[in-house]
């Protein structure tokens, strides 16, 4: 009986050598440890066995009944593995095929370049000032110390708006600056206690116009941030500060300013403001065209006329004021060499940024 | 301005090399935008302007450097004719080491061809073998280097040079003819090598609109001595008392007029150096007469008029002329030397004799009176006019010169009887008369120079620096001031040469920023703000809008910034048929550089509009939005209204192309509205109603009004096909939505509640009912939130559907139901009950029926 048994297990583990799928792997439990296989047959025959037989015999059909189990068990997991394995090595994605594209919206490079700008100051107390573009001569240029027919005028030739009646000297005109906010906001702030009025630090953005022939570096519109600083004890050396922490904050750490002496007529003294490239770092490239500096900003100490005329007695106030371009900054930042990419909005040219 | 060096060095001596002035300069408001080397060494790293690496240069750089060696003076011993060409001549001339014969064509030596040895020989600039100058027979300026050669069978290395061979102007007419005290063999460059500063000239420094003035910023910076121009003059002739009188008849325009007289003059070229500068300071050479007033124009910054005495004369029919200012009469005429009948406005002042008017005061002479080749006595005319009176002629004239140039800046009056002096005594010079003795001055309103008084202390508080008041008074003096100091007080008077300080604190303001300059704007140390900082304010505003920006970006818009000037009609085309848009409507501009930019945009769509057009041609999709302002015109005297306005703009395929196919289809009306109500939820606006309206722009059936507690928010929608056809853009349909965003801004809440997370499980179901297609499902959606009660929490729309089997006219909305409490899990009895309360709202309200599933 026990030679039968052996024969059983080594007929059955041959067999199970070739079942190669799930059908046959079912089929091989079914003929080897199933209800009427041989070695359940042993089993039912235990019975007939001599008592002295009978334990032996039924150890050793137990030990072949789990070591063909785990067999079994094991030629599955064999067979599993491969599948997966074949599986596997079938299901293959070229990786260098584009990923599904996603329309995502962009800010124009406007807005960008305002944020960076308001950002920066704001991180100094600059707060947000906005005031209309449709202004009068009185807030665009007279409050502002040009008087008609002063020569600074011709730098900022302007649109005027047809009122449709006689205004005098005070026509209605698109706002040529940023400027005449100043005068709002002083004078909105003097409000508040005229003997002593509070001290200002404002950034004033927004759009202006000029009249101008539209060129790759001149607009008929064009964005302006001003910025105003006013109290009992505002310096040059203030204005020289903040503007190098600016230049510091957006172009690098060891970025140089230069103030150049220059004229307009609502600051005195006045400056033009180079920062070093920061391209070449002030060795000459041609973002800089060889200078190593770019010309940034133009401000200067607010001019007493327009203290007083913004509620602020020059004897005892003074401030500092500064402006640029962000359509200019964005220009030399990204290299962009026509301004009238701004307002024309190809989508070639937005959906870079 | 442009500053020949070799001029500026008369007063003023210069220790800086001429890049370092010119940086000096630009730091103290005196830009140098250019230097034009004619002559001199140039920088190591401008040699060759055509190869290699750029060097750093802060100052632009052009010009030629004449190489002392190749380039010398030279005289011409004889001028003989050429064998074989008729207008050319050859030259034998001297170089200093040897004879050469060189081959010309210069007009100006012809009158000397063929009369043998010249008595007096020409003095010339000499280009050897190998010199390189720039070509005279192309135009600009191209540099050639001199090769051997033959011409016309006679053998040619060498060259006689014009002022455009050598850099110095554009004139190539003839050869340069030099002074003949110019030294034989000497190199030119040593001779008259020249470097010219154009500066830039700012409104408050027209005072250095002069050789003068730029010296006199040179010695202040540097330190140095200015040594001005003698204003002696000679006068050997009669007093002139007398010969000519003057009648100013309004003072505030014309503060001083002065008269000199010189007779016997003999017209003729100017020396060559006298021309050479004047060229090179961008001014043509007339005679030794005109360019005498020109020169000192250039020199002092005077503007100066020459008579010719004689006519003068003659219109006062022999007797001595009186000279008279006065205000033109309206629509009176003049011809003026560029032979323009000019009509005068009634404000325009003009200089007169007896017979009539002679010029337009400070602008330009008239032609009768001018100085000309028989002219023998000269009557010269030093004047000071209101410069805002000048620029208002010079701008309604829409004429310039250089002597208006620099009257519509501001002339000081003492310069007038200076400039005369100075200039009577270079006509002696140049021409030979004798000069009378005396002047005739009027000066019937000679201004008050400023006294400024003030404290080192504001010098602290303006500048941020310390000074001693020994030693601002130091920097004023540079300058010219005359300073008292009292302690820390110091008084500074104003030099007559200029009219730019004002009085009191302005004064005060002026004189700091003749501080900084001196003093250096870099020596002034950079400073962080000490003040007090104001009160920190939210701009609620400007922080909506932006975040407006940033949720629209989000929702996969690209934001775009249009042009605000545009015209009607351009918006017109917003509107389906022929429209015309009612002007004043629109804030207009009284003067448009462009008809289709002629007013004030009313309406963002129209904008977006055309930059879909301008991008048919690229995309297959658009996304587009633009927050800004429309102009409104107010009635009266109020200024218009700039509102803030939101549009959108979508259009094309729903997915990007992608390369697996199968597309989306088009974007359509759910796609906005989609965005829409995004918008709306991430600024937790609630309440929004979206009515079923009619617009011109869209299309009837596919258009909502957007309300909030009724008041109007915007439109969307379809645009109208016809409406459509207007534009060049692509034939899929596009789908647009306006709002007022300052209506936005206004009702956007303050604050939100968060409601917390259940802690119960929801029981969904769906709900599908039939009804008449007409019924609008937000109506639908309402009565189902009405009957389900608090407990009904969530009623989503999954499915809308017509067909069979639903019966036409029907159809069917299949709607997802969340029930829920708070505090536990609902049964089932509770949900059959509410769910009962639901479909019997909808078929009292609407006849809806139960969809069997």
């Amino acid at each position: 009986m026990l030679a039968r048994i052996a024969q059983i297990e080594q007929e059955a583990l041959n067999a199970l050598e070739n079942a190669e799928t799930e059908e046959q792997l079912e089929r091989w439990r079914i003929a080897h440890l199933g209800r009427s296989s041989p070695l359940m047959k042993v089993f039912e025959s235990m019975h007939a066995l001599s008592k002295d037989e009978r334990p032996s015999v039924g150890r050793r059909a137990n030990e072949v009944k789990s070591a063909l189990e785990s067999a079994f068990a094991a030629r599955r997991e064999a067979l599993q593995q491969a599948a997966l394995r074949r599986s596997l090595q079938r299901e293959r994605l070229d990786v260098t095929l584009p990923g599904r594209p996603l329309a995502h919206g962009r800010l124009h490079p406007v807005t960008r370049t305002l944020r960076q700008i308001i950002r920066i100051f704001a991180s100094m107390g600059f707060q947000v000032y906005q005031s209309r573009e449709v202004e009068t001569d009185e807030f665009n240029f007279q409050l502002l110390n040009f008087p008609p027919h002063h020569p600074a005028r011709e730098m900022q030739d302007s649109y005027y708006v047809d009122t449709g009646e006689a205004r005098g000297d005070n026509p209605v005109l698109l706002r040529t600056h940023t400027s005449p906010g100043q005068i709002h906001a002083m004078r909105e702030f003097a409000a508040q206690n005229p003997m002593h009025p509070p001290p200002v630090r404002i950034v004033l953005p927004g759009m202006c116009y000029r009249y101008e022939q539209v060129s790759a570096r001149y607009e008929v519109q064009f964005t302006q941030v001003e910025g105003l600083a006013i109290g009992e004890n505002v310096t040059f050396g203030d204005l020289k500060g903040t503007i190098a922490d600016f230049a510091r904050c957006l172009f690098g750490e060891s970025v140089r300013t230069r103030f150049r002496a220059s004229h307009f007529p609502f600051t005195e003294p006045s400056a033009e403001v180079d920062f070093e490239c920061f391209l070449c770092r002030g060795e000459g490239c041609g973002v800089c065209k060889y200078t190593g500096w770019l010309e940034i900003m133009g401000c200067g100490m607010v001019h007493p006329v327009v203290l007083s005329n913004g509620g602020y007695d020059p004897r005892r106030y003074s401030g500092f004021a500064f402006g640029m371009g962000p359509e200019r900054l964005a220009m030399l930042v990204y290299g962009i060499q026509d301004i009238r990419y701004f307002w024309t909005n190809d989508l070639r040219f937005l959906e870079q940024f | 301005m442009k500053v020949p060096v070799s001029w500026l060095k008369e007063y003023v001596e210069i220790t800086l090399t001429i890049e370092e002035l010119a940086r000096r300069l630009t730091l103290a408001g005196l830009e140098v935008e250019e230097l034009r080397y004619v002559g001199l060494p140039m920088p190591a790293s401008r040699l060759e302007p055509t190869g290699g690496a750029h060097a750093r240069q802060e100052t632009k750089i052009s010009g030629l450097e004449w190489a002392r060696d190749k380039i010398v003076v030279a005289a011409v011993l004889e001028v003989m004719p050429h064998p074989n060409a008729d207008r050319l001549v050859l030259c034998r001339l001297d170089d200093g080491s040897q004879e050469h014969v060189v081959l010309t064509g210069a007009p100006n030596l012809f009158p000397y061809k063929g009369i043998g040895k010249l008595e007096q020989p020409l003095k010339v600039p000499y280009a050897r073998e190998g010199a390189r100058i720039f070509d005279g027979h192309q135009p600009g300026q191209v540099l050639t280097t001199l090769k051997r050669a033959k011409i016309r069978g006679v053998e040619s290395y060498s060259m006689i040079c014009s002022e455009k061979e050598l850099g110095i102007s554009e004139d190539h007419e003839g050869i340069i003819i030099l002074d003949d005290d110019a030294p034989l063999g000497m190199p030119l460059a040593d001779y008259m090598g020249d470097v010219v500063l154009d500066i830039a000239i700012t409104p408050n420094i027209a005072r250095a609109a002069s050789i003068l003035g730029v010296a006199r910023e040179v010695a202040a910076l540097c330190g140095t001595p200015l040594h001005p121009p003698s204003y002696d003059f000679l006068a050997e002739g009669a007093p002139i008392e007398g010969r000519a009188f003057i009648q100013i008849q309004n003072a505030e325009l014309n503060p001083r007029f002065v008269l000199g007289l010189i007779e016997g003059v003999q017209i003729a070229p100017s020396p060559y150096w006298v021309q050479r500068r004047l060229r090179l300071a961008g001014m043509r050479p007339i005679n030794n007469i005109v360019d005498a007033t020109n020169y000192v124009m250039l020199e002092v910054g005077e503007p100066l008029h020459a008579f010719d005495y004689d006519a003068l004369q003659k219109r006062a029919n022999g007797h001595p002329p009186t000279i008279i200012t006065r205000t033109a009469k309206r629509n009176e005429r003049l011809i003026t030397l560029d032979n323009v009948t000019r009509v005068l406005d009634d404000f325009t002042v003009l200089v007169c004799d007896t017979a009539g008017p002679l010029s337009i005061a400070g602008v330009m002479g008239g032609a009768e009176t001018e100085v000309h080749a028989g002219t023998r006595n000269v009557l010269l005319e030093g004047a000071a006019w209101n410069f805002i009176n000048i620029r208002r002629t010079i701008a309604a004239q829409n004429m310039s010169s250089e002597a208006a140039y620099r009257f519509s800046r501001g002339v000081h009056p003492a310069m007038a009887a200076r400039g005369v002096a100075r200039c009577l005594e270079l006509m002696r010079q140049w021409s030979g008369g004798k000069v009378a003795q005396g002047l005739v001055d009027a000066y019937p309103l000679p201004p008050e120079d400023p006294i400024v008084e003030f404290h080192t202390t504001d010098v602290r508080r303006w500048l941020g620096i310390d000074l001693r008041a020994d030693e601002v008074a130091e920097i004023l003096q540079r300058l010219e001031f005359k300073v008292e100091v009292e302690g820390d007080l110091l008084r500074a008077k104003t030099p007559d040469h200029r009219l730019d300080i004002g009085t009191g604190v302005i004064g005060m303001a002026d004189l700091m920023e003749e501080i900084a300059r001196i003093y250096g704007y870099e020596r002034i140390p950079e400073t962080r703000l000490a003040d007090e900082l104001p009160p920190q304010r939210v701009n609620l505003r400007h922080e909506v809008e932006e975040h407006l920006r940033d949720l629209l970006v989000d929702l996969g818009l690209q934001e775009v910034m249009t042009y605000r000037l545009t015209a009607p009609e351009r918006e017109a085309r917003l509107l389906p048929g022929e429209v015309e848009m009612d002007e004043a409507e629109y804030v207009r501009l009284a003067n448009p550089i462009a008809i289709d930019r002629r007013v004030m945009r009313r309406n963002l769509l129209a904008a977006l509009l055309e930059v879909a057009e301008r991008n048919a041609r690229q995309e297959t999709r658009l996304a587009l939005f633009e927050i800004g302002p429309v102009y409104v015109p107010s009635k009266g005297f109020e200024l218009p209204q700039e509102p803030l306005r939101l549009a959108i703009l979508m259009g094309g395929g729903r997915v990007l192309p992608f390369w697996q196919g199968a597309t989306d289809g088009h974007l359509d009306f759910y796609d906005l509205k989609g965005v829409v109500e995004a918008l709306f939820r991430s600024l937790h606006i609630e309440g929004i109603a979206y009515q079923a309206a009619e617009h011109p722009t869209y299309h009837p059936g596919m258009c909502a009004r957007l309300l909030i507690d009724a008041r109007e928010l915007g439109w969307m929608g379809v645009l109208h096909p016809s409406v459509q056809a207007k534009w060049d853009v692509p034939d899929f349909p596009l789908l647009a939505a306006e709002l007022d965003a300052e209506l936005l801004l206004e009702v956007i809440p303050p604050r939100f509640n968060l409601v917390p997370i259940p802690a119960y499980p929801p029981v969904r179901e769906d709900l599908a009912l039939i009804l008449d297609a007409q019924v609008e499902a937000g109506r639908v959606a309402e009565v189902i939130r009405q009957a389900g009660g608090r407990l009904l929490v969530g009623v989503q729309l999954f499915d809308v559907y017509q067909g069979e089997p639903i019966e036409s006219g029907k159809k069917s909305l299949a709607y997802r139901l969340t029930y829920q409490a708070e505090d536990r899990t609902l049964t089932d009895e509770e949900v059959a009950k509410i769910r009962q309360r639901i479909v019997q709202r909808a078929e009292q309200e609407f006849g809806a029926k139960l969809r069997a599933v």
